[in-house]
């Protein structure tokens, strides 16, 4: 029988750090109501073997003490919710106004910058999503926690610059690089790609955002309006 | 009686008819080196694909063509096979084989080539069966199980025929089996020898095995060996002591896991081992293709065998007598203070797997794995294709159950760590690094060394390409498009030098425009 005392233990050494001590999420998604595993086969799949393309990687635990795991976690739904608070549709208006759209999408409306915030709010806390907008680097999309065989496209969203054979500089996010080319985007969503050796320069900012902070953008009550916002957006129209 | 197409003393002397590639390496010294030399630093940015041949199976594609008079002969993933016309590719045809529902390959349903002998190809399965083709035809001539594949066995290396027997090795590292090298008598399938590579009581080295742990000590040999005739000794690779990471359960040096070992060809009795890796606990198999070289080593003519090794060292040694001569670092390491001077790894503390998990160099995956590396008699330097990447080791205690999955832990990447790799050209007497080619990522491709002045490689991000063998230059590049899981091999068509690639799930064959 799965052991949801033992699960309690394993999930604070194993998961707490992304998902909270009780799920109630952060970096990782809220586990309060699971989205992605409607049975317990579903779930056990999630936790052994990660969820590919996502930060989520696979638990280096035994097959039993997954199941116990699986089992805390289940338990989970019936404590109580995270009060968000309800100030989203100001948090809408200054989304626009703060010009997030230009490299985020909602839906099928936004830049292709950063991160897609469409399921945002399932996947974050509101504490982590305030925390992102005030210090952006504090917390940047992470890769390669989960180990992979080879990667088709990284999907960190690195911050690169570089400079042509001819002096031009261009800063953006990297979208794929191999041993000879490099492609990126700049923050007005154009395209580029370099051999590189047309390159002068190629410099990697790890730790960098490409996101600034709003901070000194917007006030402290629109920032709670704007994480609220985002907390709201579950994937939904 | 017809003279066979293909006798032992042809392989025998493959250095003599470089147009083909008559075993694994190409040679049986392991050199995987094409003395074809039309294609040149000077002229290799005119080569173009000639054609190339769609698998129509999702697998990776990990082959290692055989190439003799007019045509290449594949595996196929999933156990297939197939001969393909050497001018246009076009298929002479198939060997498809019907597996079991429940075969239990440890990581991708692939296999790495054939091996030919006489008339005949040679084809290990993943349900652990051997298999003998007529080359003409593709027809099964024979049909032997070398292991059980439900007690976790599976094979997806190349079997190497010496003699009149065709050579095996085993996967199985990660569910708790035996190692095992057979041999099989190639005309009638009829087992010859087998070498255990974990020692059962009262033989020698079982006293490296805590209780009952060598009955569950893998040591599997999955990947193809080499050969001195000379000495009539093969040389073959061996792979983590079971389960991987818990070492624990299995006290004592596990013999001779993550070792290579030398037997005799025509009984299968050892010779002599040496073991990298003592008391494994990161999965460091020593699976690797041994390179044979004749050279002076402080003064005295010696036949020496070399190895980069998984983890993290290139090793010098005498092949005759297994005596260790020199070793070198060639890939980053976190595990190990040095070499002693008896070959014995100097370890720093606390670098065991952890519940919590525990990040070394190299990972996992090793500085290197199963993918060829290359020698070139022409510039008297090693290409090993290298892994810059580091894993977290966790540990875990569960228990063994036959036919199962029995890692004893687990590994994740390191966060925000991009693992990255390297072409390396090593001095092969000392190790030393001559040049280096800086990947992108860790790569999963072997390498080709040419007499024209090449090294051909691949990168996981699909790029065959050709480096300059002295200087490690890079001067020429396809994209593929496929992650290269595979060994490049070259021959001779239409009196044109070729170079071939397994890559995503295609064949690619080169030649000058």
């Amino acid at each position: 029988m799965p052991d949801a005392a033992t699960g309690r233990k394993l999930f604070a050494a194993h998961c707490a750090a992304c998902h909270g001590q009780q799920g109630q999420g952060g970096r990782g998604a809220k586990l309060i109501t699971l989205t992605r595993s409607s049975d317990d086969d579903s779930l056990f799949n999630i936790i052994r073997k990660g969820i590919p393309g996502t930060e989520m990687p696979p638990a280096p635990l035994s097959d039993d003490e997954v199941r116990d795991v699986a089992a805390f976690v289940r338990s989970l739904g019936h404590g109580s919710t995270i009060p968000t608070p309800s100030n989203g549709a100001r948090g809408a208006q200054i989304y626009l106004k703060a010009g997030c759209a230009g490299c985020h999408t909602i839906g099928s409306e936004g830049g292709v910058l950063g991160p897609d915030l469409s399921h945002i709010g399932t996947r974050r806390h509101p504490d982590y999503l305030r925390r992102a907008l005030l210090d952006p680097e504090a917390d940047i999309p992470e890769s390669f926690g989960e180990y992979r065989w080879f990667t088709v496209i990284p999907n960190n969203f690195l911050q690169v610059r570089v400079t042509t054979l001819d002096g031009h500089a261009i800063t953006g996010a990297r979208v794929n690089e191999d041993a000879f080319s490099i492609q990126l985007r700049d923050v007005s969503g154009r395209l580029y790609s370099f051999w590189k050796d047309e390159l002068k320069e190629l410099h990697k900012d790890w730790g960098k955002s490409p996101m600034p902070s709003f901070r000194d953008r917007l006030t402290p009550a629109e920032i709670e309006d704007l994480v609220s916002y985002l907390a709201s957006l579950q994937g939904g129209k | 009686m017809a003279q066979a197409q293909v006798p032992y003393a042809r392989i025998l002397r493959a250095e003599s008819e470089p147009g083909s590639w008559l075993t694994y390496s190409g040679t049986y010294a392991g050199h995987r080196f094409s003395a074809l030399d039309q294609i040149t630093p000077g002229n290799v940015a005119k080569l173009k694909p000639v054609w190339i041949y769609q698998t129509n199976d999702l697998n990776k594609f990990e082959t290692s063509p055989i190439v003799v008079d007019g045509i290449v002969y594949i595996s196929e993933p999933r156990s297939g096979a197939a001969a393909l016309d050497i001018r246009t590719g076009r298929p002479l045809w198939f060997y498809r084989r019907e597996l079991p529902q429940d075969i239990r390959p440890c990581c991708g349903e692939v296999n790495r080539g054939l091996a030919i002998l006489d008339d005949s190809l040679f084809l290990g399965t993943l349900d652990a069966h051997l298999i003998a083709l007529d080359m003409r035809t593709g027809k099964l001539r024979w049909d032997v199980a070398v292991a059980d594949y439900k007690t976790g066995y599976s094979i997806t290396v190349a079997p190497l025929a010496v003699k009149d027997n065709v050579i095996i090795g085993v996967s199985g590292g990660e569910l708790g089996v035996r190692g095992l090298i057979d041999a099989y008598d190639a005309k009638t399938g009829k087992r010859v020898w087998r070498f255990w590579t974990v020692p059962g009581p009262g033989e020698p080295g079982h006293e490296t095995w805590s209780g009952q742990s060598w009955k569950t000590g893998s040591a599997t040999t999955w990947v193809t060996g080499v050969y001195d005739a000379d000495a009539n000794l093969i040389y073959w690779g061996t792979g983590n002591p079971g389960p991987d990471y818990n070492g624990e359960v299995r006290g004592g040096d596990n013999l001779y896991a993550a070792s290579i070992v030398a037997v005799d060809a025509d009984t299968g009795k050892l010779k002599w081992h040496f073991q990298f890796t003592p008391h494994d606990v990161h999965d460091w198999d020593s699976t690797h293709v041994p390179v044979l070289v004749n050279a002076t080593v402080r003064g005295a003519a010696r036949k020496l065998a070399m190895v980069a090794n998984r983890n993290g060292f290139y090793y010098v040694l005498d092949r005759l007598s297994g005596e260790y001569l020199t070793s070198a670092q060639f890939a980053r390491q976190t595990w190990a203070k040095g070499i002693d001077d008896r070959g014995r790894p100097v370890l720093l503390a606390g670098k065991d797997p952890t519940k919590e998990g525990n990040v070394v160099y190299p990972g996992m995956h090793g500085g290197t794995n199963w993918f060829s590396p290359s020698y070139s008699p022409k510039t008297g330097l090693f290409y090993v294709a290298t892994r810059e990447e580091g894993t977290r080791f966790y540990i875990d205690h569960s228990k063994y159950s036959v036919g199962d999955w029995f890692p004893g832990g687990g590994i994740a990447g390191i966060p925000g760590v991009e693992p990255g790799g390297s072409i390396q050209a090593l001095q092969s007497g000392t190790g030393r690094a001559a040049w280096e080619f800086k990947l992108h990522s860790p790569p999963w491709s072997g390498l080709l060394s040419t007499a024209g002045g090449l090294v051909f490689g691949g990168s996981s991000e699909g790029y065959f390409f050709a480096l300059d063998a002295s200087s490690g230059k890079p001067l020429w590049k396809f994209p593929t498009g496929g992650a290269i899981f595979a060994n490049p091999i070259g021959f001779l068509s239409d009196g044109r030098q070729h170079v071939a690639i397994a890559a995503g799930h295609a064949l690619f064959v080169f030649a000058l425009e």
